[in-house]
């Protein structure tokens, strides 16, 4: 059953969708930026809390399909704690991973991130895993209040 | 009635017997865009082969044929939605394109500053976004008539909106989004009564049901080839001709002028008036031997066989646990969309592509209508008369696979 898709629907992703770590409106956010897939109507809000260049907590709002909320909270795991220069590094990585070339992803510092490294083979779903990355970009640019996949 | 020739018509649809992921396609996109039989394709390929020129244009052999085989898939088109005349069927490139025309044709024409537009909730952007500009650019007023839960035109409200400044109705005939059929008859004889015209989207109603025109009495229909076994890029702008006679032209070039200097332009006659340029002349002829393929089958029969599915699919979507449909009018074509309780759409999607199932997830360019139900998307499975009670058991049985393992 769904044998083809174990690849893209990992049972971590199916864990952080039943329940998004970091799911909660962040009081006195530093950062807070929309982002919006017009194709499927993911919307998701993304909050950090900086000390100086170092993001100390992130969390999420929103309603996305399970790629894109495993994928928003995955991140906010692994981004607290990651200065901006950091985390931007790790935006290239994933992005390398979902859309690029499969031997410049550096596995160790993508860690548990390559459970979403299957929507590679699945065109359609790379924005729903790409979603929550370009928001974080954005908030970390502190250029937009709000970005769109389109 | 005899049985409708399911097996029959599955055959000529080549692409049917595809493998998707070594699945056998199960192919319920059809709102989207629908599959081409066999006759459509040989049409095309056999004007290439041997009678292709330009229109209108040379006297030499195959011009003369091109232009008998596009003047002949008119004349069809005509006798299929039961139009008076071929001065009536004004090709563009889809709905789409039908109503931008009638925007920036009889719109402008006729509309200004104050005067309102009446659509209704459930349109495609289409029919929204067109009006949007014109307004914009006019100062024209659009008027949206609200719907229900069911999914349904709340037709009080809608007559209420029939104003002394209406000006133009644009109704959608049957909604892609919910698949509710509009009381369009009634909407007509509403906006008759006060000399309103009215176009009808009939982008998704035309293959699913007989159209005719002057039995509609609409004054405009618009519809799209792609839809109708047809070829993309290629659709239909239905006019009453003293209408449209009384139209400026769409756009400049030629085939729609009749004599040209410098000084001044004199246009050419209907319908040539509204289709400057060289016409996307093999899709017209798929068009045609689309109709033709239809008419054979009759589309009082694929109505009727079309309601035994989507009836069939409603009756066992009900039976899922989790599952809701979004437009539930008794009177409906065969669309049906639903949501599934804490499952997103794009994960339905490919969770049944991988079974071989093609759905559409996502908004079906009807934002407000998403909106309005509250939800981010809908999964929609659309059938076509190719469609069998074995597909819809496929898809059912997908739902409820996909929904154990989301669990
Ligand atoms: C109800 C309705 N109107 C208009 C359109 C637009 O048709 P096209 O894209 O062929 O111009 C569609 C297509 O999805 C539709 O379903």
């Amino acid at each position: 059953m769904f044998d083809d898709l174990r690849d893209l629907y990992q049972e971590v992703i199916f864990d952080h969708n039943r329940s998004p770590r970091n799911f909660r409106v962040m009081e006195n956010a530093d950062r807070e930026v929309e982002g919006f897939n017009p194709l499927c109507g993911d919307r998701l809000t993304l909050f950090l809390k900086m000390d100086s260049d170092k993001i100390v907590d992130a969390s999420f709002q929103g309603s996305g399909c399970a790629i894109s909320t495993a994928s928003v909270s995955l991140m906010t795991e692994i981004v607290k704690g990651k200065t901006e220069a950091e985390a931007e590094t790790l935006f290239k990585q994933f992005h390398e991973m979902t859309t690029g070339k499969e031997e410049n992803v550096n596995l160790e510092a993508i860690g548990k991130l390559a459970v979403l490294a299957g929507v590679r083979e699945y065109p359609a779903r790379v924005k729903c895993a790409t979603l929550a990355w370009h928001t974080l970009d954005a908030a970390l640019k502190n250029e937009q209040k709000s970005i769109s996949t389109e | 009635m005899t049985a409708f020739p399911i097996e029959k018509i599955r055959a000529e649809f080549p692409i049917l017997k595809e493998k998707i992921r070594n699945k056998p396609l199960v192919y319920l996109d059809n709102a989207a865009t629908c599959q081409k039989p066999q006759a459509v394709i040989d049409s095309i390929s056999h004007l290439y082969s041997h009678e292709y020129a330009n229109v209108h244009r040379g006297v030499h052999t195959l011009s003369v044929k091109a232009t008998d085989r596009y003047e002949g898939a008119r004349e069809k088109i005509k006798n299929f939605i039961n139009a008076k005349s071929t001065k009536e069927i004004i090709f563009v490139k889809g709905t789409t394109e039908a109503i931008n025309l009638i925007a920036q044709t009889f719109a402008k024409a006729n509309i200004t500053k104050g005067d309102e537009i009446l659509i209704t909730a459930m349109e495609h952007h289409s029919n929204i976004v067109p009006w949007q500009m014109f307004c914009a650019e006019t100062g024209a007023v659009l008027k949206v008539a609200p719907i229900n839960l069911q999914g349904e035109l709340i037709y009080d409200q809608f007559e209420k909106l029939i104003s002394d400044k209406t000006r133009l109705i644009s109704v959608v005939h049957m909604s892609n989004a919910l698949g509710t059929i509009n009381p369009v008859k009634k909407i007509i004889a509403a906006a008759k009564a006060k000399n309103i015209p009215v176009l009808l989207d009939g982008a998704q109603a035309i293959p699913h049901m007989t159209v005719d025109v002057q039995a509609l009495d609409c004054d405009f229909y618009a519809f799209s080839g792609h839809k109708l076994y047809a070829p993309s890029g290629i659709g239909v702008l239905y006019g009453k001709q003293a209408l449209l006679e009384a139209m400026p032209p769409y756009q400049g070039g030629g085939d729609m002028i009749r004599k040209v200097t410098f000084e001044e332009t004199e246009y050419n006659t209907l319908p040539y008036k509204f289709e400057a340029g060289t016409p996307s002349i093999a899709d017209v002829v798929g068009l045609g031997a689309a109709v033709d393929y239809l008419t054979e089958i009759g589309m009082d029969n694929v109505a009727a066989y079309e309601a035994e599915l989507l009836d069939y699919a409603t009756k066992k979507a009900e039976q899922i646990e989790g599952l809701r449909i979004i437009g539930q009018t008794k009177e409906k074509g065969a669309i049906l969309s639903f949501v599934l309780d804490k499952i997103h759409p794009h994960d339905i999607g490919t969770m049944l592509d991988s079974l071989g199932i093609a759905i559409r997830a996502g908004h079906h360019c009807a934002m407000p209508v998403m909106d309005f139900f509250e939800v981010p998307a809908t999964a929609r499975a659309s059938f076509a008369m190719y469609n069998t009670k074995e597909e819809i058991d496929v898809l059912m049985s997908g739902i409820e696979q996909l929904i154990e393992v989301f669990g």
